[in-house]
């Protein structure tokens, strides 16, 4: 029993090291290809979430939610809500692998200044996340989308 | 016939009553001081785990690396939390309280309750812990949660560890613990695994003492993976290795296979099957285990 403990807990530390590299790996590629404003990938998350007019209901909620939302909205104060949701709409489906280009600014330009913590940042995802539980997106897809805007946390907060 | 003070005042249940009270301080300061300090709600749903046996942040039979409750690096949350255990020979009950201080300290409380369904005394334990995040996040960043931890034992009732041939009826266990979530890890589902090793001597938790005439201290292993269904089921195995110190009552690593939901940040149920293996004499234990936690 100590020693298939001893494995288990070895196989496990791998895991780890292994994963949070290729995590790491893939945070350094997506800053790449987010600078030049393409997205080389399949367009399978693209067309999950329901392709550009999905993407459009998925974002049109989101703010939605993002408006009413106590915990952050006072981050939005003099946002220009139609070129957000232009931008955001652009930036996801770079982001999913549809062909568009984002024509926005970098994470950590829109971000600077604005000092947002762990809470607000895990407060908009959430937003984003439920808008896609309405919208019926596929667990999969959501846990896919969650998971390459975690990787551009670091651009985010506390700036 | 004459009563001595210690009779009078029932050391024992006075825990018990202290711990009820510390809970309804963690409730009565959450209302307060929740529009002085920032509260918690800043971790994602589910990520916070539950409320093991022995108390603080984790799954069902061991701590995990997270801290307790929905606390970020600016907030701070309180956890309190029951479990009852139904095996085949025994109940063991618990009922913990946790504060999670800006998600990098977290202090708990627990009382574990043993007993045989043939009747008899009870044994009750407490538990005092602290755990410190070293490093990393569960979600964010390139590094795991990195935890240590410290987990005062203490039996308030003490003659089946001293018939079992216990070397002492208190102790203190350490241990270290990481964790990871990959939000789109198997199948596109968000994983967890968890691994800890501790550092110990405590006999079935300690409920049977410390040490004894087969071992004293010694490291084990324990571990947990589980797939979140959605954001609100996750299913999951956990073990736990346990050390085998006394001749007379073999001891067997302890398994289960669980459910947990996560209705919203503020309650959460899980539900367990659980493998004990030989327990106090007994052979083969095994039961279903209920645990309900508040955050706040």
């Amino acid at each position: 029993m100590k020693i298939l403990g001893l494995v288990t807990f070895l196989s496990l530390f791998v895991l780890f090291v292994v994963g949070c590299q290729s995590i790491g790996l893939k945070e350094r590629g997506l800053q790449e290809q987010e600078v030049q404003g393409t997205h080389v990938q399949d367009d399978r998350l693209y067309r999950d979430l329901g392709g550009l007019q999905g993407i459009e209901s998925l974002v049109d909620l989101a703010i939605e939610k993002i408006q009413n939302d106590p915990r952050v909205f006072h981050h939005f104060d003099g946002t220009n809500w139609d070129r957000f949701r232009e931008k955001q709409i652009e930036h996801i489906c770079v982001l999913a692998g549809g062909g568009c280009t984002y024509t926005g600014d970098t994470m950590i330009d829109v971000h600077t200044g604005m000092n947002i913590n762990e809470a607000e940042f895990n407060a908009i995802a959430d937003n984003i996340y439920r808008s896609m539980e309405k919208l019926d997106i596929p667990v999969g897809a959501r846990n896919r989308l969650l998971a390459i805007l975690a990787r551009m946390r670091g651009e985010v907060i506390y700036r | 016939m004459t009563m001595n003070v210690s009779e009078l005042c029932n050391v024992n249940d006075q825990t018990i009553i202290r711990l009820r009270l510390l809970l309804l301080l963690f409730i009565s300061s959450a209302l307060t001081l929740s529009s002085s300090f920032v509260q918690a709600d800043g971790k994602l749903l589910g990520t916070a785990g539950a409320s093991p046996v022995e108390g603080g942040g984790g799954g069902g039979l061991i701590p995990w690396a997270m801290l307790a409750g929905y606390a970020t690096q600016d907030e701070w949350a309180g956890v309190a939390a029951v479990s009852h255990t139904d095996m085949t020979d025994f109940r063991m009950n618990s009922l913990s309280v946790a504060a999670n201080y800006h998600d990098r300290v977290e202090l708990s409380f627990g009382r574990i309750d043993f007993r045989s369904k043939a009747g008899g005394d009870v044994t009750r334990q407490n538990v005092a812990g602290l755990k410190v995040r070293l490093l990393g996040d569960l979600i964010y960043g390139d590094e795991p949660v990195v935890s240590v931890g410290v987990q005062y034992k203490s039996l308030l009732d003490t003659d089946t560890a001293r018939a079992s041939g216990a070397k002492d009826t208190t102790g203190t266990d350490f241990y270290v613990s990481a964790a990871r979530v990959w939000l789109d890890g198997l199948v596109d589902r968000t994983v967890l695994l968890n691994a800890n090793l501790r550092n110990t001597e405590a006999n079935q938790l300690g409920l049977l003492g410390f040490g004894g005439d087969e071992g004293g201290r010694e490291w084990l292993f324990e571990g947990a993976a589980a797939v979140y269904l959605d954001r609100y089921w996750a299913v999951g195995v956990e073990y736990r290795e346990k050390p085998d110190n006394l001749s007379a009552l073999r001891e067997e690593d302890w398994a289960g296979i669980f459910v947990a939901y996560f209705p919203s940040k503020s309650v959460s149920v899980t539900a367990a099957y659980l493998n004990l293996g030989d327990v106090a004499g007994e052979s083969n234990q095994s039961g279903m285990y209920l645990s309900t936690q508040g955050s706040f």
